[in-house]
């Protein structure tokens, strides 16, 4: 058995041909490991999730999970592959008319015949593991955000997937819920041996749970990958100005525009 | 000028006929999982007492509402010529043939139409369908056709119980108010209202409405754009793209199954 659980080979992707979110890339994502891609809003971190997910095929290069290739075309395969894979998405998309225990069974009851006993102790169990067993019976109104995201994982990992996908886990956490879910993440990896990829710009908690790091910048260009401690020693000015969430580097703060006197109308005055 | 006014010209006619595309191409795929969605009956009986059931307090009383004024109305019209006895009779060609199908579905269109794009529309915004994709779960056989069917299921039994509020109605005016005779009210009803040409008519009228008013619903939640905005156009065009196709689509059956007397 290979390494490598998934490759992507040389893939470019745009939502339209005007903008390339993802410029010729290739990568590899090694089986158990947890993979953190990190890189600013819009760099394309999600896109990349959902080409591995056959949620969008790459205008070009190929998507190739543990061998085969990810086809949005041949559907059959691609329900089969995902079967295999479990996707945390940023605000937990949870089914709001179902309860805590009815979302996380959702996936136990579409694909296996197990008997409701049977999928009551394992929705249990997955709830245990994220600290939420006493919550099973309230609705989804009732949570917090920080527990939103904690029940998706518990769907997310409710049919032990190989390949966990975690999009912007951290975001709108506070401090507590940030180190509880960070923690969770290393520990599920650890217990089930599965590949986990983490999407985030939150770099001090994707260093301290990550065996490897990929660093995007806009326009789906790769600056960086290595260990936490690589990037964190990186020398490079763009890899070192993300890390350390400087404001002056070549990552510009301002959004493209004409000069300023010209908005302002200055050297027409004059 | 002219060219660049032929282009948007252009352009605007490939949007709308790439729409229509899109929408045929959805339709079909609503007719393709309807057998997965059929296995698992109890995900329809869900959905038609969301749609169905759910709407009955506004289409009874709306029903009655229009008994009532239909009944008081003819009466004003008939007793000129003294043939008040046809009232029942007038009342419930009018109701069964035409009024039934079409109000229904007009307020079906406002209230479980709006309901349905609103509910697709925010579980698309919500990430609710691509996280079901992601589970390896077929939004289409699960979300979008049980509530299909469930729709195709109430919008006849609607209808029907329209009618048949709505006649009720025009006994209590025509007969219990105005003093009437029961009997005439109901024999001429007997004898002239045919089960197949004029009842059955009216429930074919009523399945197509509840064929294009549930598809129309389900695409514009399914197409709508994942913002407050989007749902908000997407809903009001359910209610305009359903109203005029029943509009439209009511003229044309009507043709075709009263056009000989």
């Amino acid at each position: 058995m290979s390494d490598t659980l998934i490759e992507i080979d040389r893939v470019t992707f745009g939502y339209d041909p005007s903008r390339t979110i993802l410029d010729d890339i290739s990568l590899n994502f090694t089986r158990g490991k947890i993979t953190s891609i990190l890189g600013g809003s819009g760099c394309g971190k999600t896109t990349l999730l959902r080409l591995i997910g056959g949620m969008a095929a790459a205008n070009s290069g190929r998507v190739v999970f543990d061998g085969e290739l990810i086809d949005a075309r041949d559907r059959d395969k691609l329900l089969r592959q995902r079967r295999r894979m479990g996707m945390l998405f940023q605000f937990g998309a949870l089914f709001t008319d179902l309860s805590v225990f009815d979302n996380v069974a959702f996936p136990l009851r579409e694909h296996s015949d197990l008997s409701e006993s049977m999928i009551h102790d394992i929705v249990l169990m997955k709830l245990h593991a994220v600290g939420l067993r006493g919550a099973a019976g309230l609705r989804i109104s009732e949570v917090s955000g920080g527990m939103s995201r904690r029940i998706a994982l518990a769907r997310a990992i409710a049919l032990d997937p190989e390949l966990i996908m975690y999009d912007e886990p951290f975001a709108g956490l506070d401090l507590i819920s940030m180190g509880v879910a960070a923690n969770l993440i290393r520990k599920l990896n650890d217990a089930t041996g599965a590949t986990s990829l983490v999407v985030s710009h939150d770099v001090p908690e994707c260093m301290a749970i990550s065996d490897h790091v990929i660093l995007l910048a806009n326009g789906g260009r790769i600056v960086a990958q290595g260990t936490p401690a690589d990037l964190m020693g990186s020398l490079d000015p763009e890899t070192r100005q993300f890390v350390r969430g400087e404001p002056d580097g070549p990552v510009k703060f301002h959004y493209p525009a004409r000069p300023l006197a010209e908005d302002f109308g200055i050297g027409a005055a004059a | 000028m002219t060219s660049d006014l032929l282009a948007a010209l252009g352009a605007r006619t490939l949007r709308v006929l790439q729409s229509f595309g899109r929408a045929a191409l959805f339709f079909v795929d609503l007719l393709v999982h309807m057998p997965a969605a059929l296995r698992r009956f109890s995900l329809v009986v869900r959905q038609i007492h969301a749609i169905g059931n759910l709407s009955l307090v506004i289409i009874l009383s709306s029903g009655l509402a229009v008994g009532f004024v239909l009944a008081l109305q003819m009466y004003y019209a008939l007793v000129t010529y003294g043939a008040t006895e046809s009232l029942g009779l007038i009342v419930n060609l009018s109701l069964v043939r035409e009024l039934g199908p079409v109000v229904t579905a007009l307020l079906f269109a406002g209230r479980a139409g709006t309901s349905l794009t609103a509910e697709i529309g925010l579980m698309k915004a919500g990430e609710q369908l691509a996280a079901m994709e992601m589970m390896a779960v077929d939004p289409r056989s699960r979300v979008l056709a049980p509530r299909f069917i469930g729709g195709v299921i109430s919008m006849p039994l609607l209808a029907v119980l329209f009618s048949a509020i709505g006649i009720l109605g025009a006994y209590v005016v025509g007969v219990l108010l105005i003093g009437l005779d029961s009997g005439n009210f109901w024999s001429l009803m007997q004898a002239r209202v045919d089960v197949w040409r004029d009842v059955g008519n009216g429930i074919v009228k009523s399945f197509a409405f509840g064929v294009v008013c549930t598809a129309v619903a389900l695409y514009q939640g399914h197409e709508t754009e994942a913002t407050p905005e989007g749902v908000a156009y997407a809903t009001t065009r359910t209610v305009v793209v359903s109203s005029l196709s029943v509009l439209g689509l009511d003229f044309m059956l009507t043709a075709l199954m009263f056009s000989t007397p």
